[in-house]
């Protein structure tokens, strides 16, 4: 392997501390190697970016500009039409304004907080189930099954079918999680199956919505009948694995790399115990500080686009690294210091643009649920491994387990 | 923000003097409402530890505009519910429902309606704009007939509005009088909005994003009449009133009026003070230092919002007023940190001007000076699916945008402005449609023709706007 920045963005020896790279990246903040991406790593430049409509997100247009050391791990690639992350407007504003209505503001401007009981029974739940205080991983009985339910209940999968829901998310996340032992051939079978198995529930189940619709997103993404009239069945299909893929493994990221960042600095976690409000500015600190989605890969130039005196040509792959942007010291102060009383934080960690994260709001309250309750419950609670194994991905970054020990669970 | 970058030198401290301004100085901001609270803040943030008093003329503390015409009148919002968040404690004296009515510059000091008078030794003045009335004092005062500006108006409309009116007669199609038919249609009431242009918005927008907007107003039920003025209002026996008559010589019936003709800049009360304050605002340097008459800087006045004028270097050194949200936010901080610093620390007000409305369910925003445009280019999206980015151009140069649906595109273009981009943009868009190749004129109207007012006015004229005899020194 070279030792070429790129590459040691994504050499898995730097996983547990990027941060780095990204300051030596930012000396050059178009960073470009031979035929590979051009590489974008300071605070404004990637949020200038973000709102400029001379970058496409459409995954046709990357396809044909080549040459990424991503693209192998690309996460749809499948006989599904592309979900509106990787479209372009109008058809990514038409997809996405009919999946928002039944999600947020204007039309349902209730339904992430009216599922705050909800979630809190699931949180709740899990944490009485965790075992043996002494050994407990974090990731496996915690952070990674309550987003998925969560999904669940949102799509309105019914709770006997969750089990079966949550193998196939398993075997879909980990094949986003290219791990450098296993047979690639083998483990891309197994996403291919996992993926038909799914996308056939998911339609049998569309097809029951539509004749017996409730009250949850499938149902009434299946039965809408807007301005911009219904969803098309293969659509539905992008748009519910969308959500379940992006909605999935990100905040599993989110609360892994909260609970380790809050076990590092035990004083804001004592402050979180005894004021469970303070979840809010924790969770927009996190955002920042250690991002679930380290960088955007999938941006293609349409023109030749100036950025700081660089000409990137038309037809280039931009790489924005979020998590560098974050951590600029053009744009915060003290960058690399985890201070949830930040009184100015508009950090780049759900992006921003017509692209900027549509599950923000559940993503939040998932995370800021699930570390006011770890902290009010967990007595005494110790990292046992730091650095924590970390999963092989280097865009969707986070821990793969981590363990911690605690003494005893308060009801 | 290039002044931000600039080395900093060591401070001329002096005599002390403002320290001493600092630790036991009397600042006075007259305006109690979004920028005087927010200039209020920045001052006690920035170390300012003296007397600060707050005088306004309506009896409540500072609260938010927006929801006026929007929330509070679909009934989704109250409108003694919209106090403005306190973003620190401002430990004030509050003069409250207490107007101010004159300026004495040499003594510093603020005269009051109550026969009070405030001594000062840094002035703010945020007295902001008030709507313009219906101009017959006896028509304005039938019942029915509404202007919307302050709370108590927002709240008496509302209140009209839950009646169930027969029909609302908007007089305006300016964003205030589109998004009340908006709230109107939105609650199922008839409405007709008359506009003396050619179409809503044409004054601030021009005549091809106009039609758009006719073309929303009409496919949500609005009975709009364009090119045409009401020329009188009628009451019934009982003094409310009935029916609107219009120069087409046609009659519209209607219980409830609501004049939206634009806004009135509160500087009444600065006449004869000397200072630089006529009926286009007070003209201020881009420091937001107030000039007086002779057009000399004051170094003790200052004036921020929709009331101050201020010279703009990206649209030709055209004094800018702006009645914009963000405006006298931006505006607030940079004259409370100006007011507690050296000249050498001094900050310039060189925001682009931004703002939002939101109407017949459409989001609609823009940045820079559209109505300084001779041109528009529709760069993204199309006019005919209502969700588009407009460029306006001037002179070869992205003088403005404007985006109905598209708004997350706008801080490209604001960038654009910003560096003073060519005019039309030649580089390939997402979303760029066929009718978006070529620029057309953005078909603003005459300005000397009356319209609704303009949100932004343009007036490169002499600080005051009043006549002062010109006598050359030999």
């Amino acid at each position: 392997m070279t030792h070429t920045l790129l590459h040691q963005i994504l050499d898995y020896a730097n996983r547990a501390d990027p941060y780095p790279i990204y300051e030596e990246l930012r000396r050059t903040p178009v960073h470009h190697e031979a035929d590979g991406p051009y590489v974008i790593s300071t605070y404004y430049e990637i949020r200038s970016l973000l709102h400029d409509p001379r970058i496409s997100s459409d995954a046709r247009n990357q396809a044909s500009a080549g040459a990424d050391p991503l693209a192998e791990s690309a996460p749809e690639g499948s006989a599904l039409p592309p979900s509106f992350l990787r479209l372009d407007p109008p058809e990514h504003d038409r997809m996405r304004r009919m999946t928002n209505r039944h999600f947020g503001p204007p039309h349902s401007p209730h339904r992430v907080d009216a599922m705050r009981p909800e979630l809190h029974d699931i949180v709740a739940g899990l944490i009485d189930g965790l075992g043996d205080p002494g050994r407990i991983d974090l990731v496996e009985e915690f952070a990674y099954p309550f987003p998925v339910t969560v999904i669940c209940r949102l799509l309105g999968v019914p709770r006997e079918d969750e089990a079966r829901f949550h193998t196939w998310a398993d075997t879909l996340a980990a094949s986003l999680d290219p791990d450098p032992d296993a047979d690639p051939a083998e483990r891309g079978k197994g996403a291919h199956e996992a993926r038909m198995q799914l996308g056939m529930y998911l339609a049998g189940l569309i097809e029951e919505r539509r004749k017996n619709p409730g009250d949850d997103m499938l149902s009434q993404l299946a039965t809408a009948k807007g301005q911009d009239g219904p969803m098309t069945t293969m659509e539905l299909l992008s748009t519910a694995a969308l959500l379940l893929i992006a909605g999935h493994e990100t905040t599993v990221n989110l609360i892994s790399n909260g609970m380790l960042t809050l076990l590092r600095n035990p004083d804001v976690l004592q402050r979180l115990r005894a004021e469970p409000r303070l979840a809010v500015p924790i969770v927009e600190e996190l955002l920042r500080f250690e991002p679930p989605v380290q960088l955007l890969p999938g941006r293609t130039t349409l023109a030749d686009v100036d950025v700081r005196g660089v000409t990137i040509p038309k037809g280039s792959t931009l790489w924005l690294v979020l998590a560098s942007g974050n951590r600029d010291p053009q744009r915060f102060e003290n960058p690399d210091r985890f201070d949830p009383d930040r009184p100015d934080i508009q950090h780049l960690g759900l992006g921003s643009g017509i692209h900027s994260c549509f599950g923000a709001p559940l993503a939040r309250l998932e995370a800021q649920l699930a570390l006011s309750e770890l902290a009010r419950r967990l007595e005494n609670p110790r990292l046992l491994d730091d650095p924590p194994q970390y999963r092989q991905n280097a865009v969707l970054r986070g821990p793969r387990h981590l363990r911690i020990a605690c003494d005893g669970i308060r009801p | 923000m290039p002044w931000t970058s600039r080395p900093r030198r060591c401070p001329v401290l002096g005599d002390g003097a403002l320290e001493q301004l600092k630790r036991e100085g009397r600042i006075v901001v007259v305006g109690a409402s979004l920028a005087g609270l927010r200039a209020a803040e920045t001052l006690r943030a920035k170390g300012f530890v003296g007397s600060l008093t707050m005088i306004g003329d309506e009896p409540y503390e500072p609260y938010d505009r927006p929801p006026l015409s929007k929330g509070v009148l679909l009934g989704r919002a109250r409108a003694h519910r919209t106090a403005l968040p306190r973003l620190r404690s401002v430990d004030a004296t509050w003069r409250l429902g207490v107007p101010a009515t004159g300026l004495d510059m040499a003594a510093r000091r603020v005269r009051l309606a109550d026969g009070d008078d405030v001594p000062y030794d840094r002035l703010l003045i945020a007295t902001g704009v008030r709507a313009r009335p219906w101009p017959r004092p006896e028509e304005a005062e039938l019942d029915g007939v509404f202007v919307l500006r302050t709370r108590d108006e927002g709240a008496a409309l509302a209140r009209r509005l839950d009646e169930g009116p027969k029909r609302v007669l908007v007089i305006g199609g300016g964003f205030a009088g589109s998004e009340v038919a908006s709230a109107c249609r939105e609650r199922g009431l008839p409405v007709t909005v008359a506009e003396r242009g050619a179409a809503p918005l044409v004054g601030a927008l021009g005549g091809v994003v106009a039609a758009v907007a006719a073309g929303l107003h009409r496919e949500h039920g609005v009975d709009l009449r364009c090119g045409v003025m009401v020329t009188a209002l009628e009451g019934d026996a009982s003094g409310r009133v009935r029916a609107a008559h219009l120069s087409d010589g046609s009659t519209v019936e209607t219980d409830v009026v609501v004049v939206s003709l634009g806004a009135l800049r509160n500087t009444e009360w600065l006449n004869g003070s000397g200072l630089g304050a006529g009926p286009r605002g007070i003209a201020c340097d881009a420091g937001c230092r107030a000039f007086d008459i002779r057009g000399i800087v004051t170094d003790d006045i200052y004036a921020a919002g929709d009331v101050a004028r201020c010279p703009h270097p990206l649209f030709g050194y055209q004094f800018l007023s702006l009645e914009h949200w963000g405006n006298a936010v931006a505006q607030a901080g940079i004259a409370a940190h100006n007011m507690l610093s050296e000249s050498i620390d001094r900050l310039p007000h060189m925001d682009v001007p931004a703002f939002w409305s939101s109407q017949f369910g459409v989001n609609v925003k823009s940045v820079g000076v559209p109505s300084m445009a001779t041109d528009i280019l529709i760069s993204q999206g199309s006019l005919d699916s209502r969700r588009f980015v407009g460029v306006y151009g001037y002179q070869g140069r992205v003088i403005g945008a404007v985006s109905f649906d598209h708004g997350r595109w706008l801080p490209f273009y604001k960038e654009l402005i910003e560096r003073t981009a060519p005019f039309p943009p030649q580089f390939p868009t997402v979303d760029r449609h066929t009718d978006g190749q070529q620029p057309m004129d953005a078909d603003f109207p005459d300005p000397s023709v009356p319209s609704h007012g303009p949100t932004v006015t343009l007036s490169g004229y002499s600080p005051a706007d009043r006549r002062m005899t010109f006598t050359p020194a030999h």
